[in-house]
This record gives structure tokens, C-alpha cells and sequence, in this order.
């Protein structure tokens, strides 16, 4: 038991280690973020652009952005792997050097690639620099297939690690422990069994929900355990991932597939013949096909909408200081930050239930048995 | 940018006025059969879910849309 | 917002997303629920066993009492049965007691008697020996004197007392 749980504990007591110095760095971040874009960019604004802080924040990026340091950032490389038409091409995203206008051309088996607002763009063929238009828009570069380690997908490979590491200990502590469950799995157990009782069964059936529990809980904890990763306001957290309009897409579209898949002969012909007259069809049927997909897309929608929304809160708050210039709407600012977090600690869990609530509706309603 | 933002508190004020509809008639509900208390609940927080997604949608082209 | 290379994150997302289920669901799912569904099952089966138990404690005590109650009135039935077996012996022991001493006591009554008789008897025959002997003596002495014979006769009735 001891042995099991002993790597989780080194692992969460080095995150509380960085909690204790990454709000200093935080604020570090936030006062040079701007600095280090006039630093960069050569521009004469000293205006704090607070629209473009968030933009940057809730947006993914090519390397993981740590801290600045007297005008440097000091960031996490991450690889970047290209597929251009003379096939893979991989280097380190610092050979950017944190550059995102154009200006630094890497050049790598004689393509040449430039990052314009985290953007990598392959220039054309003998052509040496990145030509801009007026909306800073390539005219002689495009963008090949980039399928890097971006920021998000970093936070997301460490948190299905993390998620592997838990969860195969609970399991662990099984073999080992025929009583009552203790510690972490003291803790996840309840939550297991919460999405069994109150999710998957009351939705499902008793019959047939345990063909979906593993997708349900899955789903439950990655979008709860990357929300919470957002959450953390420093380096290994603060992603933005479950509030990527992208991820959640790919999530809602697996359900959409998972529903349509298990879909019975009672849910298709409910889709294709309405219990509505003949003449109606034509209306009914495109009707019930747009509702099909309508739910996967507000499935999308919402845990976007609500994690960026609650990202991007958090973040004007903080801005609140530099806009005012004065340190006296710090503690205003920081109480409300300090509200809104914990406030976005029940919203990160919330999410993750209804996320996997309806999940379990929609794949509910595609398994139900006629009863009319 | 003023009329994405307006845009934005009108779809807000619409899902308020409706979340709050549900939230209090749930209440009432609890009040009435404390004993349901667990499948009232999901059934507002699925009520709930499904206007604020609709309210998202509103927001997220008010946004777009700026 | 920018979508940063968004094929990118639809790519890792759905790789990441597909073996983090198959991973979890063989090496965390699967042990756990089976594990929740071991425990409820032996807590179930622990609960209705503690119930039977509960139960047969329940008739076995309603049967103790149902024991005890006969036991008790086949007590009382045999005590009773003893005091009546008491109080018969004892009457009939009385009576036979009676009968008895009645019976010896008629008999001693009737020895007596027959005693009684015997010694009349015998007196009876003495006295006609000693009346004989008596006129045998006065036969004699009235031979020699008449006086002396009525005199003797006389002594000798009075020697002779009943």
C-alpha cells in the first residue's frame, strides 16, 4: 500500500512545492507578459493590452510559457513535428527563440519555417523571408500539417499519466485490501460509484450500462482532472485545454459516435419515422437529424464556453491591477480572483458531471426500449 | 465590441430569468416531497444545463461576431 | 481565440483520449468496479445472513419459550400428579393401618379371650381336682370325726379363694 501510494505523494507534494513559489511568478508573468511584447514586437505601445493577455492565455501555443525573468521568458520547449510535403520534420520550438512575428526562419532539410501568432507557416521555395500583409497574414508562406506537442496536448498527456498513475493505484490497494477502502481510494471510490449510481444507472438502465461505464468514467475524470489542471495558475497547470473548443469537440464527437453506434432499432426509427403523419416528413425528418446533432454540439459548446468563461474572468481580474496602474485595487482584485477560483472549483466538477450526464442521456435515449 | 457586449447581457439575462425559474421551482419541488430531493436535483441541474448551453451559444457568437 | 494547429489537437486528443480509455478500463475500471461490486455483494449476503440469523435467533428463542411453557406444565402436572399419589398412599396406608391394628387388636381381643376361657377352664378343672381332693380328705376324716369333718371342709374351702 505504502509503496503504491508513495510515488502519487512525491508527485503532489512537488506540485504544492511550485504552488509556493509560481504565484510570485505569476505575477511575474503577468507585469512582464507585457514587457516582453514590447521587448519582442519593437513597438512603441506600453499600453497593458489586457484583450490580448487572455487571448494569449486561453489560447494553445507552441512552447509552455513558465515565467519572465528581467524581460527573457523562460519557458518549457516542446517539439514541434511538421508534416510537410517532403514528409516529418521535428526540432525543439525554442529554435523560435520566443519569436512570433516572422522574423526567425528555422530551417530544417532545407524547408524554411517562421511562427507568426503561435502559427508555424512553411515559407515557399526559394524565398528566404516571410512577406506580411496588412492583418500580419503570410503571402508567401503556408501552413503545413502541424501536429506538435502543443501546450494543451502537453497538460493532456500529463494528465491521462496522472489519471493512469491514480487509478491503477486504487486498483492496486484492491488486491491488497478486501475492507473498506482507504485513502486515495477512500477518496475515488465514492466518486466511482457516484458515476455508476447516479449517472450511468438512472440514464442507462440497469440492463445495459455497464457496456458504457468505462467511457463514462473516463470521460468523467479526464474532463475533471484537465479542468482542474487548468486551474492551477502556473507552470505545469494553467492550460487551457478543457476550455479549447477543439478538445471539446473531439470529446463530444466520440459520444456522438458511442450514441449512434449503440443506437437501437427503437431510437432509429424514431429519427426516421416520426410518429407524425406521412406529410410531415419532409419537415420531421431533417428535423430530428439536426436535434442528433445538435446535442453533441452543445455538448461542445458548453464545457467550452464555461471553462473559458471562467478563464477568462479570472484573468481580467488580475488585469484589473495593470489597467489601473496601482497596487491599491491589488487586494480587491485578488479577493475577487480568489472568489471566482473557488467558485471555479465547483464549475470544474460541475462541467465534468454534466458533461458525462448527458453523455450518459444521449446514449440513454439511444439504448431505451420501446415503451409506449 | 459595445454591441457583441450587449448582445451578450441579453442572452445572460434570458438564461438567468430562466435558470432562476428552474432553481425555484425545484425548491418548491423539494419543499413539497423531500424525499425526491435526489432526482429533482438532476433534473434541474439537466434543465439547467440545457438553457445555459443555449445562452453559451448566444455569448459565443456575441463574441465571434465582435 | 486562435486555434493553434488545430489537427494537431484533434490528432493527440483522440489518441490520447482512445488509449487512456482502453488503459484505464483494463488496468483501473475493470479491478475497481469489480472490487466495489466483491464488497456489496459479500455486504449483501453479510446483511441477509445477519438477517437469517436474526431470525432463526428468533424462532429459537420463541421455541425455548414454547419449551419452557410445557416444561413448566408438565412440572406442575407431575407435582400434582405427586401431591394426589402423596395423598392416596398416605390414605391408604392409613386405612390399611387402621385395618390392621383393628385386625390385631381383634385378635388380641379374641387370644384374650381364648386365654380368658382356658384359664376358667383350667380353674375350673383345678377347682374340681381340689373339690375332689377336698371330699376325698373330708371322706376320710368324717370317717373318724363328723365334726372335724365339717370343720375341714371348712378350712378348706377357705384355704381355696377364687
Amino acid at each position: 500500500m505504502v509503496s503504491t501510494i508513495k510515488p502519487i505523494k512525491i508527485f503532489f507534494s512537488a506540485i504544492i512545492m511550485l504552488f509556493s513559489f509560481v504565484q510570485f511568478s505569476n505575477a511575474q508573468e503577468l507585469g512582464a507578459e507585457n514587457n516582453g511584447d514590447v521587448h519582442h514586437s519593437n513597438q512603441e505601445e506600453k499600453e497593458f493590452n489586457a484583450s490580448e493577455l487572455i487571448n494569449e492565455h486561453i489560447g494553445d501555443s507552441h512552447d509552455f510559457h513558465i515565467a519572465d525573468w528581467k524581460g527573457h521568458a523562460i519557458s518549457m520547449p516542446l517539439p514541434v513535428i511538421l508534416w510537410s510535403k517532403n514528409g516529418i520534420i521535428t526540432f525543439m520550438s525554442s529554435k523560435f527563440h520566443h519569436d512570433n512575428t516572422g522574423e526567425v526562419v528555422v530551417e530544417k532539410n532545407g524547408e524554411k519555417f517562421v511562427k507568426i501568432h503561435e502559427q508555424i507557416y512553411q515559407i515557399n521555395e526559394g524565398e528566404n523571408a516571410v512577406i506580411l500583409d496588412n492583418e500580419n497574414i503570410p503571402t508567401n508562406a503556408s501552413r503545413p500539417l502541424d501536429f506538435s506537442i502543443t501546450k494543451n496536448v502537453f497538460s493532456m498527456l500529463m494528465s491521462a499519466i496522472i489519471l493512469i498513475l491514480l487509478f491503477s493505484a486504487v486498483a492496486r490497494s484492491y488486491k491488497k485490501n478486501k475492507n473498506a477502502p482507504k485513502g486515495i481510494a477512500g477518496f475515488l471510490e465514492p466518486l466511482v460509484t457516484f458515476v455508476r449510481d447516479d449517472i450511468a444507472i438512472p440514464n442507462i438502465g440497469e440492463k445495459k450500462y455497464a457496456r458504457y461505464m468505462p467511457y463514462l468514467l473516463t470521460v468523467f475524470f479526464f474532463v475533471w482532472i484537465n479542468n482542474l489542471i487548468g486551474l492551477v495558475p502556473f507552470f505545469p497547470g494553467s492550460s487551457n485545454l478543457t476550455g479549447n473548443i477543439v478538445f471539446t469537440g473531439v470529446l463530444a464527437f466520440i459520444t456522438f459516435i458511442i450514441t449512434t453506434l449503440s443506437g437501437n432499432k427503437n431510437y432509429w426509427s424514431h429519427i426516421l419515422m416520426p410518429p407524425v403523419p406521412k406529410a410531415l416528413y419532409p419537415i420531421m425528418i431533417p428535423v430530428e437529424i439536426i436535434g442528433m446533432l445538435t446535442k453533441p454540439f452543445a455538448l461542445m459548446i458548453r464545457l467550452f464556453a464555461n471553462i473559458t468563461a471562467g478563464h477568462i474572468i479570472i484573468l481580467s481580474l488580475v488585469s484589473l491591477i495593470f489597467i489601473f496602474k496601482t497596487v491599491a485595487i491589488a487586494p480587491v482584485s485578488a479577493m475577487f480572483v480568489l472568489f471566482m477560483s473557488v467558485l471555479e472549483l465547483l464549475v470544474a466538477a460541475l462541467q465534468a458531471y454534466i458533461f458525462t450526464l448527458l453523455s450518459a442521456l444521449f446514449i440513454g435515449q439511444a439504448v431505451a426500449e420501446d415503451h409506449h | 465590441m459595445v454591441l457583441a457586449g450587449i448582445g451578450a447581457g441579453l442572452a445572460v439575462i434570458g438564461a438567468g430569468i430562466g435558470i432562476g425559474k428552474i432553481g425555484g421551482s425545484a425548491m418548491d419541488a423539494i419543499a413539497r416531497q423531500p424525499e425526491a430531493a435526489a432526482k429533482i436535483q438532476t433534473a434541474m441541474i439537466i434543465a439547467a444545463a440545457l438553457i445555459e448551453g443555449v445562452a453559451l451559444f448566444a455569448v459565443v457568437v456575441a463574441l465571434i461576431a465582435k | 481565440m486562435n486555434l493553434v494547429a488545430p489537427e494537431s489537437l484533434v490528432f493527440w486528443t483522440t489518441i490520447i483520449f482512445v488509449a487512456l480509455l482502453f488503459l484505464l478500463k483494463k488496468v483501473a475500471w475493470k479491478p475497481i468496479l469489480g472490487a466495489v461490486k466483491e464488497r456489496e455483494d459479500s455486504i449483501n449476503e453479510a446483511l441477509k445472513s445477519a438477517e437469517n440469523a436474526r431470525k432463526e435467533m428468533q424462532n429459537l428463542n420463541a421455541d425455548n419459550l414454547r419449551i419452557l411453557k410445557e416444561a413448566r406444565i408438565e412440572r406442575d402436572a407431575m407435582l400434582k400428579e405427586a401431591r394426589e399419589m402423596k395423598e392416596s398412599i398416605i390414605t391408604e396406608a392409613k386405612g390399611e393401618a387402621q385395618a390392621q391394628a383393628t385386625k390385631v387388636i381383634e385378635q388380641a381381643k379374641s387370644a384374650i379371650e381364648s386365654e380368658k376361657h382356658a384359664a376358667i377352664a383350667e380353674i375350673k378343672n383345678q377347682v374340681a381336682e381340689l373339690s375332689l381332693k377336698i371330699a376325698e380328705k373330708v371322706m376320710r376324716s368324717e370317717l373318724s370325726d363328723k365334726n372335724k369333718q365339717i370343720k375341714l371342709v371348712e378350712d378348706m374351702l377357705q384355704e381355696v379363694k377364687l
